[in-house]
């Protein structure tokens, strides 16, 4: 019998894996449009023909937006983080997992929910609701056969709201590890290639 | 009551607490982020901090997602995953180390070159380091080469890819200072040119004067020879020197934007593997991955860093930091040494991500009203950087190093070593100090 906290840490890291791995593919093809874009752009230049439009150019940055921010808490979930170790490094496990289990209730998720609340009114505004709470018109691009805005703005608050669903259950799994119920494992799968560095 | 000793107390404060924060190990981001919503609060109850200034904040992140600079992050860390996870990097060590090995020292001069090539095609230290102390520590360490020598020049030319262009340290410093990244990357690509030449002649003038230290290789250590050897050298050599031109050169004529660059050139790494038929699927996705992660990070502690510096900001920190920097001793050279000390200092302890995001922002306000040249300012940065990275004994590329050493080698050696390239680095930041023409000529030259 599965509780209710097991139901919640399997779905969510299902959940975190899938948009990781979503991430994951609009990368390669965040690489490709990129591409396409410079190669439509340099030989429409030289035939006299505009071959590009706004809605390539844009779409490209919409596909960045997405890949780190459906990215978010799959970083979290594989502790992919630049942490200042020469202490941490040293410690036990143990006084590590306290640390972070005590700063994700503090920091980590306050922020979130802090930072949501304070995107809200301008994506609201985005979608067109003004202040008196009437509806006016989506916001959109300012260039001609741009896109829509309100859609991606959104996906701030898709992002924040992710991440508080993966820092939960990190929080849960943490508090199991503590009370000797889990063995380390469960805790991170850390990616098995090398450790992350970006220098 | 907000008395001014009370704001600059609270933002004063608010810095140990995210000092403190981070040496214990919490990660950056959330520790950016964590202070910053305890401050907010505290802020708030006292009276100190505007809870308007908060609504700056929504288009301040929108502004970073629709922000065609940092999409070149996504080319450019996809574009050196390649290089790396594909053995381009590896080819062009064994290659270039055959035509060189003959010469003394002429494995520690391939190092210094492979280094600088890879530097600029990859902007990732870490890989940098790592590949070059896989691949060519052992050969060094076999053929009797100085421990010393050996490890300081794969630990100095590969900490060059956060100088030399594209790196990630400048497309992140650039947009934290508000310079054209174009414009930084022409113009850090002369003092990373000129670092790169002392390696490699201090290489020589070491081989020449002391030969027991950097041998030549044997004749039968040379695989390939003659007309097999030239093959070898347009099969492996030519093909990524052409792509690493053309991304470089097509940002210095104007002809690309570097986002438009970065996108050719991880498109062409691909071509390069696919030339090399070591495409396979699986490669492609796990340079995605690592990728995505490193793109979603810089953007989290972006996103965190934000509001940081706007809670900061509120507090009046941002204003009492500049009045204190304007007003040093010695105007503006005072304050350019004070940096640089600064910078380097930090560096020792704290990785790039963290000195753009924190120190950057506090110096530029003040380098800006005494008139400073930012790129040249931000060239001086990174040099700054590139010397903190490989000061013993906490410098990250040391780590890298050890991390791939064979037993032989001792630490202590890899300490050492690293001693007379952190000299050089010194006299390539005075030289740029001296002369800002390094940085300034080629950014004027070019076509922006």
């Amino acid at each position: 019998m599965a509780t209710i906290a097991e139901k919640y840490v399997k779905s969510i890291d299902g959940l975190t894996e899938w948009l990781g791995w979503l991430s994951q593919m609009l990368t390669i093809l965040v690489v490709f449009i990129g591409f396409m874009n410079v190669v439509l752009r340099y030989t429409g230049f030289m035939i006299g023909v505009r071959l590009t439009s706004n809605m390539i150019i844009e779409l490209q940055w919409y596909l960045y937006a997405l890949v780190f921010i459906f990215s978010f808490p799959y970083i979290l979930k594989h502790d992919i983080n630049v942490r200042v170790d020469f202490l941490y490094g040293q410690w036990p496990k143990r006084r590590q997992v306290w640390l972070d289990f005590i700063g994700n209730f503090f920091f980590l998720i306050p922020f979130l929910i802090l930072g949501s609340y304070i995107a809200w009114p301008a994506i609201l505004q985005s979608w067109g609701v003004r202040p008196d709470g009437s509806w006016g018109a989506m916001e959109w691009s300012p260039d001609p056969s741009g896109l829509p805005r309100a859609p991606i703005k959104s996906m701030i608050i898709f992002g924040f709201f992710t991440l508080l669903l993966q820092s939960f259950s990190e929080q849960i799994k943490y508090w199991w590890y503590l009370r000797n119920k889990v063995s380390e494992e469960i805790l991170q799968e850390k990616e098995h290639e090398e450790p992350l560095r970006i220098e | 009551m907000a008395s001014a000793t009370l704001l600059g107390l609270l933002a004063l404060s608010m810095f140990v607490f995210f000092f403190i924060l981070i040496l214990v190990g919490y990660p950056v981001a959330f520790s950016f982020a964590g202070t910053a919503v305890i401050f907010t609060i505290l802020g708030i109850a006292l009276g100190a901090f505007n809870p308007n200034l908060l609504k700056l904040l929504p288009s301040r992140w929108f502004g970073s997602m629709n922000n065609f600079t940092l999409l070149a992050i996504i080319f450019f860390v996809f574009m050196g995953a390649v290089f790396e996870k594909s053995g381009l990097a590896e080819q062009l060590l064994t290659t270039i180390g055959i035509v060189l090995g003959p010469l003394r020292g002429g494995l520690a001069l391939t190092v210094v070159i492979v280094g600088t090539l890879l530097a600029a095609a990859t902007g990732v230290v870490a890989a940098t380091v790592i590949v070059m102390g896989l691949m060519s520590l052992p050969i060094m360490v076999k053929y009797k080469y100085d421990h010393q020598l050996a490890t300081g020049a794969i630990i100095s030319s590969g900490t060059l890819a956060q100088l030399l262009p594209p790196s990630l340290v400048l497309v992140v410093l650039s947009d934290q200072v508000g310079i054209s990244v174009g414009d930084l990357f022409m113009g850090a690509l002369i003092p990373g040119l000129i670092l790169a030449g002392m390696y490699g002649l201090y290489v020589l003038v070491v081989a020449w004067l002391k030969p027991e230290k950097a041998p030549a290789l044997p004749p039968e250590a040379r695989t390939y020879q003659g007309w097999g050897l030239v093959r070898r050298v347009m099969v492996a050599v030519v093909p990524p020197l052409i792509l690493i031109f053309a991304v470089l050169g097509s940002i210095f004529f104007g002809f690309a934007t570097p986002t438009e660059a970065g996108a050719v050139g991880a498109f062409g790494a691909v071509v390069l593997t696919a030339m090399n038929r070591n495409l396979t699927w699986d490669l492609i996705k796990k340079a995605a991955r690592s990728t995505a992660n490193i793109t979603s990070l810089v953007l989290m502690i972006l996103f965190a860093s934000t509001y940081f510096s706007i809670v900061f900001d509120g507090l009046g920190g941002q204003e009492y930091v500049k009045s204190l920097l304007t007003n040093l001793p010695g105007g503006y050279w005072g304050f350019i040494i004070i940096a640089n000390i600064a910078i380097f200092l930090l560096g020792i302890n704290l990785e790039f991500i963290e000195i753009s995001f924190i120190a950057m922002p506090l110096l530029v306000p003040a380098a800006r009203e005494l008139g400073v040249d930012l790129v040249w300012f931000s060239v001086m940065m990174a040099i700054n950087l590139n010397m903190a990275f490989i000061s013993p004994p906490v410098g990250f590329s040391l780590f890298y190093l050890q991390s791939v050493a064979p037993p032989e080698v001792k630490t202590i050696d890899i300490h050492k070593g690293a001693i007379p390239f952190m000299v050089l680095q010194g006299v390539g930041l005075i030289i740029v100090m001296l002369i800002p023409e390094t940085v300034t000529w080629l950014v004027n030259l070019s076509a922006h």
